[in-house]
Protein backbone atom coordinates (compact mmCIF):
# COMPACT_ATOMS: atom_id res chain seq x y z
CA UNK A 1 0.00 0.00 0.00
CA UNK A 2 2.58 2.57 0.86
CA UNK A 3 4.71 2.08 -2.79
CA UNK A 4 0.68 2.44 -4.11
CA UNK A 5 0.94 5.77 -2.50
CA UNK A 6 4.06 6.62 -3.17
CA UNK A 7 3.63 5.76 -6.70
CA UNK A 8 0.45 8.29 -6.96
CA UNK A 9 1.58 11.08 -5.49
CA UNK A 10 5.44 11.07 -7.16
CA UNK A 11 3.00 10.71 -10.50
CA UNK A 12 0.85 13.80 -8.94
CA UNK A 13 3.96 15.97 -8.29
CA UNK A 14 5.68 15.28 -11.36
CA UNK A 15 2.19 16.09 -13.87
CA UNK A 16 2.40 19.54 -11.67
CA UNK A 17 6.03 19.96 -11.78
CA UNK A 18 6.39 19.33 -15.61
CA UNK A 19 3.92 22.24 -16.30
CA UNK A 20 5.49 24.66 -13.78
CA UNK A 21 4.92 27.66 -16.64
CA UNK A 22 1.04 26.67 -15.58
CA UNK A 23 1.16 25.52 -12.14
CA UNK A 24 3.80 27.45 -9.91
CA UNK A 25 4.50 30.72 -12.01
CA UNK A 26 1.05 32.40 -12.33
CA UNK A 27 0.30 32.70 -8.31
CA UNK A 28 3.84 34.65 -7.90
CA UNK A 29 2.78 37.37 -10.95
CA UNK A 30 -0.41 37.50 -9.25
CA UNK A 31 0.95 37.84 -5.76
CA UNK A 32 3.24 40.71 -6.98
CA UNK A 33 0.17 41.74 -8.73
CA UNK A 34 -2.00 42.01 -5.48
CA UNK A 35 0.74 43.66 -3.40
CA UNK A 36 1.56 46.15 -5.81
CA UNK A 37 -2.40 47.37 -6.16
CA UNK A 38 -3.85 46.25 -2.84
CA UNK A 39 -1.00 46.52 -0.67
CA UNK A 40 1.16 49.50 -2.21
CA UNK A 41 -1.34 51.75 -4.26
CA UNK A 42 -4.28 51.41 -2.06
CA UNK A 43 -2.71 50.54 1.32
CA UNK A 44 -1.31 53.49 2.02
CA UNK A 45 -4.84 55.46 2.02
CA UNK A 46 -6.55 52.34 4.09
CA UNK A 47 -3.96 52.55 6.35
CA UNK A 48 -3.89 50.18 8.93
CA UNK A 49 -6.37 46.84 9.99
CA UNK A 50 -6.79 45.25 13.43
CA UNK A 51 -3.47 47.68 13.99
CA UNK A 52 -1.39 46.25 11.35
CA UNK A 53 -0.35 47.98 8.54
CA UNK A 54 -2.56 47.05 5.34
CA UNK A 55 0.05 45.57 3.06
CA UNK A 56 1.46 43.04 5.57
CA UNK A 57 -2.41 42.88 6.83
CA UNK A 58 -3.03 41.28 3.09
CA UNK A 59 -0.44 39.10 3.29
CA UNK A 60 -1.53 36.10 4.82
CA UNK A 61 -4.73 36.43 3.02
CA UNK A 62 -2.44 36.35 -0.62
CA UNK A 63 -0.94 33.17 0.26
CA UNK A 64 -4.05 31.27 1.19
CA UNK A 65 -5.65 32.12 -1.79
CA UNK A 66 -3.20 30.67 -3.45
CA UNK A 67 -3.30 27.56 -1.17
CA UNK A 68 -6.48 27.49 -1.84
CA UNK A 69 -7.05 28.00 -5.82
CA UNK A 70 -3.86 25.49 -6.40
CA UNK A 71 -5.00 22.35 -3.99
CA UNK A 72 -8.46 22.41 -5.55
CA UNK A 73 -7.50 22.88 -8.84
CA UNK A 74 -4.69 20.01 -8.72
CA UNK A 75 -7.14 17.51 -7.67
CA UNK A 76 -10.09 18.85 -9.84
CA UNK A 77 -7.73 18.77 -12.99
CA UNK A 78 -5.57 15.58 -12.13
CA UNK A 79 -8.78 13.64 -11.46
CA UNK A 80 -10.57 14.96 -14.19
CA UNK A 81 -8.24 14.55 -16.79
CA UNK A 82 -7.70 10.94 -15.64
CA UNK A 83 -11.10 9.92 -15.94
CA UNK A 84 -11.48 11.75 -19.52
CA UNK A 85 -8.25 10.11 -20.89
CA UNK A 86 -9.33 6.71 -18.94
CA UNK A 87 -5.64 6.75 -17.16
CA UNK A 88 -7.97 5.83 -13.82
CA UNK A 89 -8.38 2.81 -14.79
CA UNK A 90 -4.29 2.04 -14.46
CA UNK A 91 -5.64 2.48 -10.97
CA UNK A 92 -8.53 0.80 -10.91
CA UNK A 93 -7.83 -2.48 -12.06
CA UNK A 94 -4.85 -2.74 -9.20
CA UNK A 95 -5.27 -3.78 -5.91
CA UNK A 96 -5.13 -0.28 -4.29
CA UNK A 97 -7.64 0.42 -1.59
CA UNK A 98 -9.65 3.12 -2.47
CA UNK A 99 -8.57 5.10 0.57
CA UNK A 100 -5.09 5.23 -0.92
CA UNK A 101 -5.99 6.14 -4.28
CA UNK A 102 -8.14 9.29 -1.91
CA UNK A 103 -5.13 9.88 0.41
CA UNK A 104 -2.43 9.77 -2.95
CA UNK A 105 -4.72 12.66 -5.01
CA UNK A 106 -5.37 14.81 -1.70
CA UNK A 107 -1.53 14.77 -0.82
CA UNK A 108 -0.83 15.94 -4.51
CA UNK A 109 -3.33 18.50 -3.72
CA UNK A 110 -1.38 19.40 -0.80
CA UNK A 111 2.18 19.34 -1.70
CA UNK A 112 1.34 21.69 -4.46
CA UNK A 113 -0.60 24.01 -2.10
CA UNK A 114 2.63 24.04 0.06
CA UNK A 115 5.12 24.43 -2.97
CA UNK A 116 2.94 27.63 -4.22
CA UNK A 117 2.52 29.02 -0.73
CA UNK A 118 6.26 28.39 0.07
CA UNK A 119 6.96 30.39 -3.76
CA UNK A 120 4.24 32.90 -2.52
CA UNK A 121 5.95 33.93 0.64
CA UNK A 122 9.30 34.02 -0.77
CA UNK A 123 8.11 36.70 -2.83
CA UNK A 124 6.70 38.48 -0.88
CA UNK A 125 9.36 38.55 1.41
CA UNK A 126 10.92 40.69 -1.42
CA UNK A 127 8.54 43.30 -0.73
CA UNK A 128 7.79 43.25 2.42
CA UNK A 129 8.99 42.53 5.73
CA UNK A 130 7.39 38.75 6.86
CA UNK A 131 7.59 37.42 10.49
CA UNK A 132 5.64 34.53 11.59
CA UNK A 133 4.29 34.59 15.17
CA UNK A 134 3.12 31.09 15.39
CA UNK A 135 4.85 28.52 13.06
CA UNK A 136 2.52 25.43 14.57
CA UNK A 137 -0.87 27.75 13.75
CA UNK A 138 0.35 28.75 10.90
CA UNK A 139 1.28 25.04 9.59
CA UNK A 140 -1.62 23.52 10.88
CA UNK A 141 -4.12 26.47 8.79
CA UNK A 142 -2.20 25.83 6.21
CA UNK A 143 -2.54 21.84 6.63
CA UNK A 144 -6.13 21.63 7.10
CA UNK A 145 -7.05 23.91 4.01
CA UNK A 146 -5.29 22.14 1.63
CA UNK A 147 -6.76 19.08 2.48
CA UNK A 148 -10.40 20.35 2.78
CA UNK A 149 -9.84 22.06 -0.65
CA UNK A 150 -8.43 19.01 -2.38
CA UNK A 151 -11.17 17.23 -1.36
CA UNK A 152 -13.47 19.55 -2.63
CA UNK A 153 -11.64 19.64 -5.43
CA UNK A 154 -11.84 15.71 -5.73
CA UNK A 155 -15.59 15.52 -5.15
CA UNK A 156 -15.84 18.08 -8.29
CA UNK A 157 -13.92 16.05 -10.55
CA UNK A 158 -15.90 12.83 -9.48
CA UNK A 159 -19.33 14.67 -10.56
CA UNK A 160 -17.64 16.46 -13.49
CA UNK A 161 -18.30 15.79 -17.30
CA UNK A 162 -16.77 18.11 -19.58
CA UNK A 163 -14.02 20.75 -18.66
CA UNK A 164 -16.97 23.66 -18.18
CA UNK A 165 -18.24 21.36 -14.73
CA UNK A 166 -14.35 21.74 -13.56
CA UNK A 167 -14.17 25.65 -14.22
CA UNK A 168 -17.65 26.24 -12.70
CA UNK A 169 -17.28 25.72 -8.95
CA UNK A 170 -13.79 27.44 -8.62
CA UNK A 171 -15.29 30.90 -10.68
CA UNK A 172 -19.22 31.17 -9.46
CA UNK A 173 -18.49 29.05 -6.05
CA UNK A 174 -14.70 29.36 -4.72
CA UNK A 175 -13.91 32.85 -6.07
CA UNK A 176 -16.92 34.73 -4.04
CA UNK A 177 -16.41 32.84 -0.61
CA UNK A 178 -12.49 33.38 -1.23
CA UNK A 179 -13.29 37.06 -1.31
CA UNK A 180 -16.23 37.23 0.94
CA UNK A 181 -14.00 35.39 3.80
CA UNK A 182 -12.11 38.08 5.42
CA UNK A 183 -9.20 37.82 2.63
CA UNK A 184 -8.64 41.73 2.26
CA UNK A 185 -10.33 42.72 5.57
CA UNK A 186 -11.47 42.33 8.86
CA UNK A 187 -15.23 41.16 8.98
CA UNK A 188 -14.96 43.76 12.07
CA UNK A 189 -15.81 46.58 10.14
CA UNK A 190 -18.68 44.67 8.75
CA UNK A 191 -22.49 45.54 9.53
CA UNK A 192 -23.43 42.58 12.37
CA UNK A 193 -25.69 41.02 9.36
CA UNK A 194 -22.81 40.59 7.08
CA UNK A 195 -20.47 39.53 10.27
CA UNK A 196 -23.09 36.25 11.00
CA UNK A 197 -23.11 35.57 7.29
CA UNK A 198 -19.39 35.58 7.30
CA UNK A 199 -19.39 32.91 9.68
CA UNK A 200 -20.94 30.40 7.36
CA UNK A 201 -18.14 30.29 5.59
CA UNK A 202 -15.42 28.42 6.18
CA UNK A 203 -12.69 30.29 4.52
CA UNK A 204 -13.18 33.19 7.19
CA UNK A 205 -11.83 30.31 9.74
CA UNK A 206 -9.44 29.85 7.58
CA UNK A 207 -7.96 33.51 6.81
CA UNK A 208 -8.35 34.38 10.74
CA UNK A 209 -6.04 31.91 11.98
CA UNK A 210 -3.72 31.68 9.44
CA UNK A 211 -3.57 35.54 10.17
CA UNK A 212 -3.39 34.63 14.20
CA UNK A 213 -0.44 32.78 13.07
CA UNK A 214 1.40 35.28 11.15
CA UNK A 215 0.61 38.21 13.62
CA UNK A 216 -1.11 36.97 16.96
CA UNK A 217 -4.62 39.02 16.23
CA UNK A 218 -7.81 37.24 14.96
CA UNK A 219 -11.52 38.20 15.55
CA UNK A 220 -12.31 34.52 16.86
CA UNK A 221 -10.63 32.12 19.00
CA UNK A 222 -8.45 29.68 17.46
CA UNK A 223 -9.83 26.37 18.68
CA UNK A 224 -13.23 26.93 17.28
CA UNK A 225 -12.00 27.94 13.65
CA UNK A 226 -9.76 24.80 14.17
CA UNK A 227 -12.93 22.90 15.24
CA UNK A 228 -15.24 24.42 12.07
CA UNK A 229 -12.43 23.10 9.71
CA UNK A 230 -11.62 19.15 11.10
CA UNK A 231 -15.51 18.53 10.75
CA UNK A 232 -15.82 20.07 7.28
CA UNK A 233 -12.92 18.47 6.14
CA UNK A 234 -13.79 14.90 8.18
CA UNK A 235 -17.03 15.35 5.99
CA UNK A 236 -15.82 16.34 2.82
CA UNK A 237 -13.69 13.06 3.34
CA UNK A 238 -16.54 10.47 3.77
CA UNK A 239 -18.26 11.61 0.92
CA UNK A 240 -15.45 11.50 -1.02
CA UNK A 241 -14.61 8.51 0.42
CA UNK A 242 -18.23 7.05 -0.46
CA UNK A 243 -18.19 8.58 -4.23
CA UNK A 244 -14.94 6.94 -5.04
CA UNK A 245 -15.83 3.48 -3.73
CA UNK A 246 -19.64 3.58 -5.18
CA UNK A 247 -17.88 4.58 -8.37
CA UNK A 248 -20.15 7.30 -8.91
CA UNK A 249 -19.43 8.28 -12.42
CA UNK A 250 -16.39 6.01 -13.04
CA UNK A 251 -17.61 2.66 -12.89
CA UNK A 252 -20.92 3.03 -13.67
CA UNK B 1 -7.66 -28.69 -13.38
CA UNK B 2 -8.77 -25.42 -11.39
CA UNK B 3 -11.25 -22.84 -13.16
CA UNK B 4 -9.53 -19.43 -13.75
CA UNK B 5 -12.65 -18.10 -14.57
CA UNK B 6 -16.16 -18.30 -13.30
CA UNK B 7 -19.29 -16.51 -14.06
CA UNK B 8 -22.37 -16.96 -12.90
CA UNK B 9 -25.69 -15.43 -13.62
CA UNK B 10 -24.10 -12.30 -14.33
CA UNK B 11 -26.12 -9.22 -15.36
CA UNK B 12 -25.73 -5.37 -16.09
CA UNK B 13 -27.97 -2.64 -17.04
CA UNK B 14 -26.48 1.08 -16.86
CA UNK B 15 -27.94 3.95 -15.77
CA UNK B 16 -29.84 4.79 -19.46
CA UNK B 17 -31.29 1.02 -18.93
CA UNK B 18 -29.51 -0.72 -21.47
CA UNK B 19 -29.04 -4.11 -20.66
CA UNK B 20 -25.82 -5.08 -21.94
CA UNK B 21 -25.31 -8.45 -20.13
CA UNK B 22 -28.78 -10.94 -19.61
CA UNK B 23 -27.52 -12.95 -16.82
CA UNK B 24 -24.34 -14.54 -18.89
CA UNK B 25 -22.79 -17.84 -17.45
CA UNK B 26 -19.13 -18.46 -18.40
CA UNK B 27 -16.15 -20.81 -17.42
CA UNK B 28 -12.32 -20.67 -18.76
CA UNK B 29 -10.12 -23.64 -17.15
CA UNK B 30 -6.58 -22.66 -15.81
CA UNK B 31 -4.16 -22.53 -18.46
CA UNK B 32 -6.58 -22.35 -21.46
CA UNK B 33 -6.35 -19.65 -24.70
CA UNK B 34 -10.19 -18.66 -24.43
CA UNK B 35 -12.14 -16.45 -27.00
CA UNK B 36 -14.73 -14.47 -26.33
CA UNK B 37 -16.86 -13.25 -29.47
CA UNK B 38 -18.96 -11.08 -30.28
CA UNK B 39 -20.00 -7.92 -32.52
CA UNK B 40 -19.95 -4.51 -31.28
CA UNK B 41 -22.64 -4.26 -28.29
CA UNK B 42 -22.23 -7.80 -27.67
CA UNK B 43 -21.51 -6.93 -24.17
CA UNK B 44 -17.54 -8.19 -24.62
CA UNK B 45 -15.76 -4.93 -22.88
CA UNK B 46 -18.83 -5.11 -20.24
CA UNK B 47 -18.44 -8.46 -19.15
CA UNK B 48 -14.39 -8.16 -19.29
CA UNK B 49 -14.67 -4.75 -17.35
CA UNK B 50 -16.69 -6.49 -14.23
CA UNK B 51 -14.48 -8.99 -14.36
CA UNK B 52 -11.19 -6.39 -14.00
CA UNK B 53 -13.20 -4.06 -11.56
CA UNK B 54 -13.68 -1.18 -13.97
CA UNK B 55 -17.64 -1.63 -13.80
CA UNK B 56 -20.29 -2.45 -11.07
CA UNK B 57 -22.07 -5.46 -11.86
CA UNK B 58 -25.60 -5.53 -11.61
CA UNK B 59 -26.45 -8.70 -10.45
CA UNK B 60 -24.65 -12.40 -10.32
CA UNK B 61 -21.03 -13.92 -9.20
CA UNK B 62 -17.87 -13.66 -10.38
CA UNK B 63 -15.24 -16.27 -9.20
CA UNK B 64 -10.97 -16.14 -10.30
CA UNK B 65 -9.01 -19.09 -9.24
CA UNK B 66 -11.47 -19.65 -6.47
CA UNK B 67 -11.90 -16.36 -5.30
CA UNK B 68 -15.34 -14.66 -5.04
CA UNK B 69 -14.94 -11.05 -6.59
CA UNK B 70 -17.35 -9.67 -3.75
CA UNK B 71 -15.29 -10.62 -0.93
CA UNK B 72 -11.49 -10.85 -2.71
CA UNK B 73 -11.78 -7.69 -5.08
CA UNK B 74 -7.85 -6.82 -4.76
CA UNK B 75 -6.86 -10.56 -4.52
CA UNK B 76 -8.21 -11.19 -7.86
CA UNK B 77 -7.10 -8.07 -9.01
CA UNK B 78 -3.48 -9.01 -8.18
CA UNK B 79 -4.01 -12.33 -10.51
CA UNK B 80 -5.42 -10.47 -13.54
CA UNK B 81 -3.32 -8.29 -16.23
CA UNK B 82 -5.77 -6.19 -18.31
CA UNK B 83 -5.17 -4.94 -22.16
CA UNK B 84 -7.92 -3.12 -22.86
CA UNK B 85 -9.67 -1.93 -26.00
CA UNK B 86 -9.26 1.91 -25.54
CA UNK B 87 -6.53 3.43 -24.83
CA UNK B 88 -6.20 4.26 -21.23
CA UNK B 89 -2.40 5.94 -20.38
CA UNK B 90 -1.50 9.48 -19.35
CA UNK B 91 -0.56 10.82 -23.06
CA UNK B 92 1.97 12.22 -21.81
CA UNK B 93 3.85 10.04 -19.58
CA UNK B 94 7.17 8.48 -20.98
CA UNK B 95 6.74 4.77 -22.30
CA UNK B 96 8.61 3.07 -19.04
CA UNK B 97 7.12 4.72 -16.09
CA UNK B 98 3.54 4.17 -17.64
CA UNK B 99 5.16 0.65 -16.86
CA UNK B 100 6.81 1.33 -13.79
CA UNK B 101 4.05 3.34 -12.52
CA UNK B 102 1.80 0.54 -13.41
CA UNK B 103 3.32 -1.74 -11.31
CA UNK B 104 3.79 0.29 -8.70
CA UNK B 105 -0.10 0.27 -7.98
CA UNK B 106 0.40 -3.69 -7.91
CA UNK B 107 2.73 -2.70 -4.45
CA UNK B 108 6.15 -3.22 -6.94
CA UNK B 109 8.81 -1.69 -5.80
CA UNK B 110 10.52 1.10 -8.76
CA UNK B 111 13.62 -1.25 -8.28
CA UNK B 112 12.13 -4.50 -8.84
CA UNK B 113 9.70 -3.20 -11.85
CA UNK B 114 12.53 -1.83 -13.91
CA UNK B 115 14.13 -5.23 -14.99
CA UNK B 116 10.69 -6.66 -15.93
CA UNK B 117 10.14 -3.05 -17.69
CA UNK B 118 13.25 -3.70 -19.70
CA UNK B 119 12.02 -7.07 -20.31
CA UNK B 120 8.94 -6.16 -21.27
CA UNK B 121 9.66 -3.41 -23.77
CA UNK B 122 12.40 -4.88 -25.40
CA UNK B 123 9.76 -7.53 -26.36
CA UNK B 124 7.57 -5.33 -27.27
CA UNK B 125 10.31 -3.66 -29.66
CA UNK B 126 9.93 -0.60 -27.72
CA UNK B 127 12.84 -0.55 -25.62
CA UNK B 128 14.25 2.49 -27.83
CA UNK B 129 11.21 4.41 -27.58
CA UNK B 130 10.93 3.92 -23.46
CA UNK B 131 12.00 7.58 -22.91
CA UNK B 132 9.29 9.21 -25.55
CA UNK B 133 6.19 10.17 -23.70
CA UNK B 134 2.96 7.99 -24.75
CA UNK B 135 1.28 10.60 -27.33
CA UNK B 136 4.14 10.53 -29.44
CA UNK B 137 3.85 6.16 -30.40
CA UNK B 138 1.91 5.18 -33.20
CA UNK B 139 -1.45 3.04 -32.60
CA UNK B 140 0.50 -0.37 -32.93
CA UNK B 141 3.06 0.81 -30.88
CA UNK B 142 0.75 2.06 -28.46
CA UNK B 143 -0.95 -1.26 -28.19
CA UNK B 144 2.20 -2.84 -27.60
CA UNK B 145 2.38 -0.87 -24.86
CA UNK B 146 -0.95 -1.42 -23.33
CA UNK B 147 0.20 -5.31 -23.77
CA UNK B 148 3.62 -4.66 -21.73
CA UNK B 149 1.92 -2.78 -19.12
CA UNK B 150 -0.83 -5.78 -18.79
CA UNK B 151 2.19 -8.36 -18.21
CA UNK B 152 4.69 -6.15 -15.68
CA UNK B 153 3.49 -7.59 -12.50
CA UNK B 154 3.46 -11.08 -14.20
CA UNK B 155 -0.43 -12.05 -13.70
CA UNK B 156 -1.95 -15.14 -14.24
CA UNK B 157 -4.80 -14.74 -16.26
CA UNK B 158 -4.12 -12.42 -19.18
CA UNK B 159 -7.37 -10.47 -20.87
CA UNK B 160 -7.04 -9.07 -23.85
CA UNK B 161 -9.72 -6.73 -25.37
CA UNK B 162 -8.95 -6.69 -29.31
CA UNK B 163 -5.17 -6.62 -28.60
CA UNK B 164 -4.52 -6.26 -32.31
CA UNK B 165 -6.63 -4.00 -33.81
CA UNK B 166 -4.57 -1.45 -35.79
CA UNK B 167 -1.31 -3.35 -35.43
CA UNK B 168 0.29 -4.26 -39.05
CA UNK B 169 0.44 -7.86 -39.98
CA UNK B 170 3.93 -8.65 -39.16
CA UNK B 171 4.10 -6.89 -35.58
CA UNK B 172 0.33 -9.09 -35.38
CA UNK B 173 1.92 -12.06 -35.94
CA UNK B 174 4.79 -11.48 -33.90
CA UNK B 175 2.07 -10.42 -31.24
CA UNK B 176 0.71 -13.87 -31.74
CA UNK B 177 3.63 -16.08 -30.94
CA UNK B 178 4.64 -14.13 -27.93
CA UNK B 179 1.03 -14.89 -26.56
CA UNK B 180 1.71 -18.68 -27.88
CA UNK B 181 4.36 -18.54 -25.91
CA UNK B 182 3.47 -17.54 -22.51
CA UNK B 183 0.11 -19.36 -22.84
CA UNK B 184 2.86 -22.63 -23.34
CA UNK B 185 4.09 -21.34 -19.89
CA UNK B 186 0.66 -21.66 -18.07
CA UNK B 187 -0.82 -18.41 -18.43
CA UNK B 188 -4.65 -18.13 -18.73
CA UNK B 189 -5.48 -15.65 -21.91
CA UNK B 190 -8.50 -14.34 -22.54
CA UNK B 191 -9.28 -13.11 -25.75
CA UNK B 192 -12.03 -10.76 -27.50
CA UNK B 193 -11.23 -10.04 -30.87
CA UNK B 194 -12.98 -8.76 -34.30
CA UNK B 195 -10.10 -10.91 -36.16
CA UNK B 196 -11.68 -14.70 -36.11
CA UNK B 197 -8.96 -16.09 -37.60
CA UNK B 198 -6.73 -14.45 -34.71
CA UNK B 199 -9.55 -16.47 -32.53
CA UNK B 200 -9.25 -19.22 -34.71
CA UNK B 201 -5.59 -19.99 -34.67
CA UNK B 202 -4.65 -18.98 -31.31
CA UNK B 203 -7.92 -20.21 -28.90
CA UNK B 204 -8.43 -23.54 -27.85
CA UNK B 205 -12.12 -22.99 -26.45
CA UNK B 206 -14.48 -20.48 -27.22
CA UNK B 207 -17.62 -18.29 -26.27
CA UNK B 208 -19.86 -16.25 -28.48
CA UNK B 209 -22.34 -13.16 -27.19
CA UNK B 210 -25.15 -11.75 -29.00
CA UNK B 211 -26.71 -8.71 -27.82
CA UNK B 212 -25.42 -9.51 -23.90
CA UNK B 213 -26.39 -13.73 -24.09
CA UNK B 214 -24.07 -16.15 -24.45
CA UNK B 215 -25.00 -18.05 -27.92
CA UNK B 216 -22.16 -20.69 -27.67
CA UNK B 217 -19.54 -22.41 -25.43
CA UNK B 218 -17.81 -24.78 -26.75
CA UNK B 219 -14.06 -25.95 -27.84
CA UNK B 220 -12.85 -24.69 -31.01
CA UNK B 221 -12.95 -27.97 -32.55
CA UNK B 222 -16.23 -28.88 -32.00
CA UNK B 223 -17.44 -25.43 -33.15
CA UNK B 224 -15.23 -25.39 -36.50
CA UNK B 225 -17.36 -29.18 -36.86
CA UNK B 226 -19.88 -27.72 -37.32
CA UNK B 227 -19.27 -26.14 -40.95
CA UNK B 228 -21.87 -27.53 -43.07
CA UNK B 229 -20.88 -25.53 -45.87
CA UNK B 230 -17.88 -23.55 -46.99
CA UNK B 231 -17.67 -20.72 -49.72
CA UNK B 232 -14.21 -20.81 -51.71
CA UNK B 233 -13.58 -18.76 -54.57
CA UNK B 234 -12.21 -20.27 -57.83
CA UNK B 235 -10.05 -17.82 -60.08
CA UNK B 236 -8.84 -18.31 -64.11
CA UNK B 237 -6.79 -16.74 -66.16
CA UNK B 238 -8.51 -17.63 -69.51
CA UNK B 239 -12.46 -16.60 -69.78
CA UNK B 240 -15.03 -18.67 -67.91
CA UNK B 241 -18.36 -19.96 -69.39
CA UNK B 242 -21.69 -18.43 -69.35
CA UNK B 243 -23.37 -21.32 -68.46
CA UNK B 244 -21.53 -23.74 -65.56
CA UNK B 245 -23.41 -26.54 -64.89
CA UNK B 246 -23.61 -27.46 -61.18
CA UNK B 247 -23.45 -30.72 -59.65
CA UNK B 248 -23.89 -31.44 -56.58
CA UNK B 249 -22.63 -28.38 -55.35
CA UNK B 250 -23.86 -24.78 -56.08
CA UNK B 251 -21.74 -22.04 -58.17
CA UNK B 252 -21.86 -18.77 -59.12
CA UNK B 253 -19.93 -16.61 -61.89
CA UNK B 254 -18.63 -13.30 -59.72
CA UNK B 255 -16.81 -12.00 -62.98
CA UNK B 256 -15.41 -13.36 -66.31
CA UNK B 257 -12.06 -14.94 -64.15
CA UNK B 258 -13.67 -15.74 -60.84
CA UNK B 259 -16.02 -18.64 -59.53
CA UNK B 260 -17.86 -18.60 -55.92
CA UNK B 261 -18.57 -22.54 -55.11
CA UNK B 262 -20.35 -23.67 -52.17
CA UNK B 263 -19.47 -26.70 -50.50
CA UNK B 264 -21.79 -28.93 -48.90
CA UNK B 265 -20.11 -31.62 -46.51
CA UNK B 266 -21.27 -34.37 -49.35
CA UNK B 267 -18.51 -32.67 -51.47
CA UNK B 268 -15.03 -32.13 -51.35
CA UNK B 269 -12.91 -29.48 -53.92
CA UNK B 270 -11.40 -32.40 -55.52
CA UNK B 271 -14.85 -33.24 -56.85
CA UNK B 272 -15.35 -29.57 -57.70
CA UNK B 273 -12.10 -29.28 -59.87
CA UNK B 274 -12.51 -32.45 -61.63
CA UNK B 275 -16.56 -31.42 -62.19
CA UNK B 276 -15.53 -27.89 -63.44
CA UNK B 277 -12.38 -30.22 -65.54
CA UNK B 278 -15.05 -31.97 -67.43
CA UNK B 279 -16.68 -28.68 -68.05
CA UNK B 280 -13.38 -26.89 -69.78
CA UNK B 281 -13.27 -24.82 -66.94
CA UNK B 282 -9.16 -24.51 -65.95
CA UNK B 283 -9.00 -23.25 -61.98
CA UNK B 284 -5.30 -21.75 -61.62
CA UNK B 285 -6.48 -20.21 -57.84
CA UNK B 286 -8.56 -21.70 -54.90
CA UNK B 287 -9.13 -19.29 -52.09
CA UNK B 288 -11.74 -19.09 -49.06
CA UNK B 289 -13.82 -16.47 -49.68
CA UNK B 290 -15.28 -16.62 -46.01
CA UNK B 291 -13.43 -17.75 -42.36
CA UNK B 292 -14.61 -21.15 -41.41
CA UNK B 293 -15.26 -19.54 -37.98
CA UNK B 294 -16.91 -16.45 -39.49
CA UNK B 295 -19.12 -18.77 -41.07
CA UNK B 296 -20.50 -20.01 -38.15
CA UNK B 297 -20.25 -16.80 -35.71
CA UNK B 298 -22.83 -15.31 -38.86
CA UNK B 299 -24.92 -18.09 -38.35
CA UNK B 300 -25.03 -18.41 -34.76
CA UNK B 301 -26.07 -14.75 -34.03
CA UNK B 302 -27.80 -13.93 -37.03
CA UNK B 303 -29.77 -17.04 -35.93
CA UNK B 304 -30.71 -15.53 -32.48
CA UNK B 305 -31.58 -12.67 -33.68
CA UNK B 306 -33.87 -14.43 -36.47
CA UNK B 307 -35.70 -16.31 -33.22
CA UNK B 308 -36.18 -13.13 -31.06
CA UNK B 309 -38.15 -11.50 -34.05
Amino acid sequence: MWIAYKTIITKEVLRFSRIWVQTIFPPIITTSLYLLIFGGLMGERIGQMQGIDYLQYIIPGIILMTVITNSYSNTVMSFFLAKFNHSIEEVLVSPVPYWVILLGYISGGVVRGFVVGVCVFITVSLFVKVEIDSIWITLITFLLTAILFSLAGFINAIFAKSFDDVTIVPTFVLMPMTYLGGMFYSIDILPQFWQDVSKFNPIYYMVDSFRLGFFGVSSSDFLTSVSVLVVITFALAIIAFYLLKRGVSIKT
Amino acid sequence: MQVALSIQGLQKTYANNTEALKSINLQVDEGDFFALLGGNGAGKTTAIGIVCGLLNKTAGNVCVLGLDQDTHGNDIKRLIGLMPQEFNFDPFEPIEEILINQAGYHGISRSASRAQAEILLKRMQLWDKRFDIAKSLSGGMKRRLMLARALIHQPKILILDEPTAGVDVKIRHSIWAYLKEINRDGMTIILTTHYLEEAESLCRNIAILNEGEVVEQTSMKKLLSKVTHQIIILESTSTLPEYIKEDGFECERLDDYSLQVVLGSDINITDVLQNLAKQNVSVDHVRSAQNRLETLFLHLTQKQQSEQS
